[in-house]
């Protein structure tokens, strides 16, 4: 067992938030989804206070060894994800780690009280790729924000905190440290890079969002340099994230600094590939080999 | 009736062409596909590297035709660099499969008059529905090359854009005529302009269509969110709440 946060996790491997719709995998592939869970914890796609419908397609344009994508965050809004997902949610063989986003402090506020006294959530990822109305960069991108932002979140909550940094910002270690510094428990990282996808005849943007986030094999190296200056950078534990597709790649940015790794793209080509990546990822160290 | 879990491969059996489309036939041991549904497919060695450094992602690609012992065939057009790859494949290559996926067709009540309306790659799952459960194929394609395909079929009726077999112009001629006789159900796959004329024509006749949509697709089961359509209930997935959809519900 691995202690993550005060969770307890089988092993090293958890999903990234909006890559893994567990509810809709249970669906499809019934049973044989619980019998074999690829998480170690389950995350959930961003949670915002009101529903949203998400952005106009096309949502996704596969890119060089990655995939640019612009969802825009699709969700029933928090009422229905306490009424329905979470009652939903209750054959979930793993930790629940809810991932949340507002656009103000405020909101922030209301979603972590919302959370408070449901049990079942082990753990809260926070979505700070938000843009800040007044600055127009992401709350996350700014260190100042983010610390304010996480001074008046973290006394409401009794749960872990884990920050989902932003690799849109010129200094990603400073966000890191102002997210510890206010409070939080953890940090996950990285988010997609901001890209931009045109259409074949190169006309204008071809996402109905407009920009996209880029993910996949193709920010692999990205998240390692990342994640090796947010280690340099604070004393709380780390999620890497970005590209893994083997025990190899988690190995890597363990070795950066990460405490466990989260599979986002990987995962639409193989919903299994959690699995997978665990188990090499615990064949490598078994062997120590390196 | 749910998928296995998790990518799975298997071996190419046999590959045919048929025109401008290449048929690809493999074993499903364990389960079997409805008409309507759909897998992810890659390559299981060399997928990427392609045109721009693609493919990554797996594609989703229509059931043509299923078998009781298991086998299994998809119709492919190389239209890029994944459809490329899967179209270079050998027999003996390895697959990756995720599936089956989707919801299929819903059947009709037997000895319902059922109207096929199918055009270019989405005549693909009627080929299966047709094997299944009968009806009239209506089959709407570039050229005669194209047209080609339409031996897949039992007794098709044939339009191509330029008249180089059957009528002369788009599938929904045929159609129009097929529904002044009398009013059937339709099941209907193709580009997205000839699903809006077959809703449009449905709509007017008053009878029910089935439509089974095409999206770029990430993962196919639900997760990414980003084969959306937009429906008079807002968007929906096409990989779970589709691929078939009720054509009234459309917006």
């Amino acid at each position: 067992m691995i202690e993550f946060c005060g969770l307890r996790l089988g092993h090293r491997v958890i999903n990234a938030s909006g890559c893994f719709d567990v509810l809709a995998a249970a669906r499809v592939f019934g049973e044989e989804l619980y019998a074999a869970f690829p998480f170690a914890a389950y995350v959930s796609k961003t949670i915002t206070l009101s529903a949203r419908e998400g952005n106009p397609p096309p949502r996704l344009w596969e890119s060089a060894a990655g995939l640019i994508n612009s969802i825009g965050l699709p969700n029933g809004g928090l009422d229905a994800y306490l009424e329905h997902d979470l009652a939903a949610l209750a054959g979930l063989v793993v930790p629940l780690i809810t991932n949340v986003m507002g656009s103000t402090a405020e909101e922030f506020g209301k979603l972590i009280d919302a959370l408070e006294d449901r049990p079942q959530v082990a753990a809260i990822e926070l979505n700070v790729s938000c843009p800040n109305v007044a600055t127009g960069l992401d709350i996350g991108a700014d260190p100042d924000g983010l610390e304010a932002l996480m001074r008046h979140i973290r006394p409401r909550s009794s749960k872990p905190l884990i920050v989902k940094l932003t690799p849109n910002t010129a200094d990603v270690a400073a966000c890191a440290a102002a997210a510890q510094a206010g409070g939080a428990d953890a940090v996950s990282l990285i988010n997609t890079l901001r890209a931009l996808a045109l259409t074949p005849e190169g006309s204008g943007a071809w996402l109905g969002g407009g920009s996209g986030g880029l993910s996949g094999p193709a920010i692999r190296t990205v998240a390692l340099a990342q994640v090796a200056l947010v280690a340099r950078a604070v004393t709380i534990p780390i999620v890497g994230m970005g590209g893994v597709a083997s025990g190899r790649d988690a190995r890597d940015l363990i070795d950066a600094g990460a405490s466990i790794v989260a599979v986002g793209t990987e995962s639409f080509r193989d919903p299994a590939a959690g699995a997978r990546i665990a188990r090499e990822l615990d064949d490598g160290f078994t062997q120590n080999a390196r | 009736m749910t998928a296995p879990f998790g990518a799975r491969r298997i071996e190419l059996r046999s590959r045919r062409e048929i025109g401008p489309y290449v048929v690809l036939g493999a074993v499903d041991e364990r389960t079997r596909a409805q008409p309507g549904q759909f897998y992810m497919l890659a390559s299981a060695e060399r997928w990427g590297g392609g045109d721009r450094e693609r493919p990554y992602l797996g594609r989703a690609v229509s059931v043509m035709a299923v078998a009781d012992d298991g086998s299994i065939e998809f119709l492919l057009h190389d239209v890029g660099p994944g459809t490329k790859r899967l179209c270079e494949l050998v027999l003996g290559d390895g697959l990756l499969i995720v599936g089956p996926l989707g919801n299929g067709f819903t059947a009709s009540p037997p000895g319902a008059d059922l109207l096929l309306v199918g055009g270019g790659i989405g005549i693909a799952p009627l080929v299966g529905l047709q094997q299944a459960w009968g009806g009239r194929a209506l089959l709407g394609f570039r050229d005669a090359h194209h047209a080609q395909a339409a031996e897949l079929f039992s007794d098709p009726v044939i339009a191509t854009d330029d008249g180089s077999a059957g009528h002369r112009g788009p599938v929904t001629d045929l159609l129009e005529a097929e529904l002044d006789t009398r009013p059937r159900k339709i099941y209907a796959c193709g580009p997205p302009a000839m699903l809006a004329a077959v809703k449009d024509r449905a709509a007017s006749h008053e009878v029910a269509s089935q439509l089974a949509l095409e999206a770029p697709m990430a993962c196919g089961f639900g997760a990414c969110y980003g084969c959306v359509v937009a429906t008079l209930d807002g968007y929906r997935r096409v990989c779970v709440d589709g691929p078939v959809f009720d054509g009234a519900l459309l917006a």
